[in-house]
């Protein structure tokens, strides 16, 4: 007790001293506090506008937006039809955002686990009862692996049990195998999730088997989670690049997509596991997708390992996605790539959602967020 | 992602992964490696021309004075990269931006490479007066959307300002020189808040109609997403045509790409950058600076946009400037492939 207590001091110290924070809460220099600049710069929702009265063209669908401009053109006087044409091939390529997204948090695990210190179980679970004050609705807690190849969540079975569970708010975890499941399920788990890979390459070096012999591995937990009614989330990792083949076919990533989904998962999350992505990339991957699964059971999980989690996800959202995955502060480096980023940041990722005037629960809870990045600088590791 | 085994980690030389694979392109410059995956997005322009101003923004906002030799030792290097439009320095009092102080010297000592060009910003008359004898052949006028900015920044209204650069745009083309116009706070304020689009356009106008060849659109304190800036440039675009415009997004909260995706996808085909996403914010203490070159180059390669600019270089221009600065660099792709 009097060691949380010196730990709380040292936060709220900490948070006033750092000033590191992307994103500051401090007043700024001269002018204008943080959440006034975001009332004003970030929050207003936005206006119908020209791309939303194309709604309903499919991108590149060249009938669709021929058909399209040509009704602008009877519409407006003559001198403005050469920017309208232009604009009109422009903006039909963006897409009707969703009204509200979905963000799942995956700091305390696919975060955690990518940091080199190991983090104590009373800081985790700290962590995780932050994020749900933070009004995030889903929170992946951490993962049922065996502590012989990812340390870091060696204290799954405590960390389940010591955070508070808040109405409203799902905890999934991680199960690689029907014997995670189990303990998962002991352990008080509610929801699970699955990890499969778009990458014949990765799953071998990753989870040693063939991408085939890992569905059969699925199945017995898929069948398992299906007589305990517990939900199962799928993961796809690799779907933009692969660390050892390279590139990964939009193609492979929907037929890894469809079993996963006709096998019961009701949700697949579509990693960019090493980041390499691209919007163009990401449109193309989704195309193939949506084509076998529908748009609402899919989610995004981009890292930011070269900058573009952001602008990718902006194109998923174009694309009809709204489930985005994130990780608080960012947390989480690459295993590929030294010293490089990891997840895109729950903090920015709010920021973007709030200024399109795409609702969120979490942007309630922004305060908190930025107040987390803060704890996650400074808390002590063992 | 998943559970990778520690001892995966030992066995990859992500560097060889990155050149057979090639999401880093380290030939020909401007050429796309043919292994790298890119995908061509309907509605895009199919060229894109990158407006280099880490020797001007970016610097003016480090805290080291970089020594000048250090300076035309960086914008030569940034000239063997493929950039054709390297922003120079800033032909301003001494006395406002000491970082700038030695803005003769760097115009007068760097190679002008053929193809290349090196504008530089002038404030003023004298200031422009100045620019030319030293030898520069484009400049840049500073204009801001906001009174407030106005005011704080440079002293005097926007009517005021505009006066100001009519003489400079008007000189300039006397003597054929091409004049490229900013509009700060096109998407914000540190001062007013937000900024509406039609303040934008005025403003914009105003520096269109006086002469400017381009008008630069900034997002000065980086506040702005791809909401916001799709409004400000429907407006803008009702006066403007898109090929005269750009975008200068800085990543203070991190929206800057998403912020140049909406631009690309809205028509606009010039985008401003830094490298290294060199500069802070001086209303963000901490926060980031300009959008890193490495990082929109590396966006632009994988739409399938033609730059004509050698991302391997620009890293090793970046590399050269954040040890000469003594700060990591503020480029995802150059954390990712230099410390693999």
């Amino acid at each position: 007790m009097l060691s949380r207590l010196i730990l709380f001091i040292f936060i709220f110290l900490a948070s006033h001293l750092a000033g590191n924070v992307r994103g500051a809460r401090k007043k700024t220099e001269r002018g204008w506090g943080w959440n006034q600049l975001r009332r004003h710069c970030g929050g207003a929702r936005p206006r119908p506008s020209a791309g939303r009265r194309l709604r309903g063209a499919q991108i590149g669908c060249r009938g669709g937006c021929w058909a399209k401009m040509a009704a602008m053109k009877k519409a407006l006087p003559p001198r403005l039809v050469g920017l309208t044409f232009f604009r009109a091939v422009s903006t039909s390529s963006m897409g009707t955002l969703p009204k509200q997204v979905k963000i799942v948090e995956v700091g305390p695990r696919d975060g955690l686990q990518n940091e080199k210190n190991i983090v104590p179980t009373p800081v985790k679970i700290k962590l995780i009862d932050m994020l749900s004050e933070g009004g995030l609705s889903v929170i992946e807690a951490t993962s049922f692996v065996s502590p012989k190849w990812v340390p870091q969540m060696a204290d799954h079975t405590e960390v389940l049990k010591g955070i508070q569970k808040f109405p409203g708010i799902n905890y999934p975890v991680l199960v690689p195998n029907l014997k995670g499941f189990e303990t998962a399920v002991a352990a008080g788990a509610k929801e699970v999730a699955i990890f499969g890979a778009a990458s014949e390459l990765f799953t071998k070096k990753n989870i040693n088997c063939s991408i085939e012999e890992s569905f059969q591995r699925f199945d017995a937990t898929l069948k398992a989670a299906r007589s305990a009614n517990i939900p199962v989330r799928g993961y796809i990792s690799c779907v933009l690049g692969c660390p050892y083949e390279g590139k990964i076919s939009p193609a492979k990533v929907a037929e890894v997509t469809k079993k996963l989904y006709s096998m019961g998962c009701y949700e697949i999350s579509l990693g960019d596991t090493i980041g390499v992505g691209t919007p163009g990339i990401m449109k193309d991957m989704l195309s193939a997708v949506m084509q076998e699964v529908p748009p609402a059971a899919l989610a995004v999980h981009c890292h930011d390992t070269y900058g573009q989690a952001l602008a990718n996800t902006l194109m998923a959202l174009q694309m009809g996605v709204s489930v985005v995955d994130s990780s608080v502060a960012g947390l989480g480096g690459c295993p590929y790539a030294q010293g490089a980023s990891g997840n895109l940041a729950t903090e920015d990722l709010v920021y973007m959602l709030e200024g399109l005037g795409i609702h969120t629960k979490a942007g309630k809870g922004q305060e908190e967020l930025l107040g987390l990045r803060s704890f996650t600088q400074t808390w002590p590791t063992s | 992602m998943g559970n990778v085994p520690s001892a995966v980690k030992h066995c990859l030389s992500y560097q060889q992964l990155l050149r057979e694979h090639l999401w880093i392109g380290d030939s020909v410059a401007g050429a796309l490696d043919p292994a790298q995956e890119t995908s061509q997005l309907p509605g895009l322009p199919e060229f894109v021309k990158i407006v280099e101003v880490g020797p001007r923004d970016g610097l003016q906002n480090e805290k080291v004075i970089v020594p000048t030799d250090t300076k035309i030792e960086f914008i030569n290097r940034l000239s063997q990269t493929g950039l054709s439009v390297i922003e120079v320095t800033s032909f301003v009092s001494s006395k406002w931006v000491p970082q700038m102080a030695d803005h003769t010297e760097v115009m007068k000592g760097i190679h002008q490479y053929p193809g290349v060009r090196y504008p530089v910003l002038t404030p003023n008359l004298q200031g422009f007066q100045r620019a030319v004898a030293a030898g520069a052949t484009e400049i840049s006028v500073f204009g801001a959307a906001s009174e407030s900015f106005s005011k704080k920044n440079i002293n005097c209204s926007i009517e005021e300002s505009m006066r100001k650069f009519e003489e400079v745009v008007k000189s300039a083309r006397h003597m054929n020189i091409p004049a490229r116009g900013y509009v700060s706070c096109a998407l914000g304020c540190p001062y007013e808040g937000s900024i509406t689009p039609q303040k934008v356009t005025e403003v914009s106008k105003r520096l269109y109609s006086m002469g400017c060849y381009e008008i630069s659109l900034g997002d000065t304190i980086g506040v702005g997403t791809p909401g916001s800036m799709k409004r400000m440039l429907e407006s803008v675009m009702k006066e403007i045509p898109p090929g005269a415009l750009a975008v200068h997004c800085h990543d203070t909260y991190g929206q800057a790409l998403a912020n140049i995706l909406t631009a690309l996808q809205m028509g606009i085909n010039v985008v401003d950058s830094a490298v290294s996403g060199l500069g802070g914010c001086p209303y963000a203490n901490g926060a980031s600076g300009n959008v890193a070159t490495e990082d929109l180059i590396y966006m632009l390669n994988g739409l399938g946009l033609n730059t004509g600019v050698n991302l391997h270089k620009v890293m090793e221009a970046g590399d050269f400037i954040c040890k000469a600065v003594n700060k990591t660099t503020n480029s995802k792709v150059a954390q990712a492939s230099f410390n693999a």
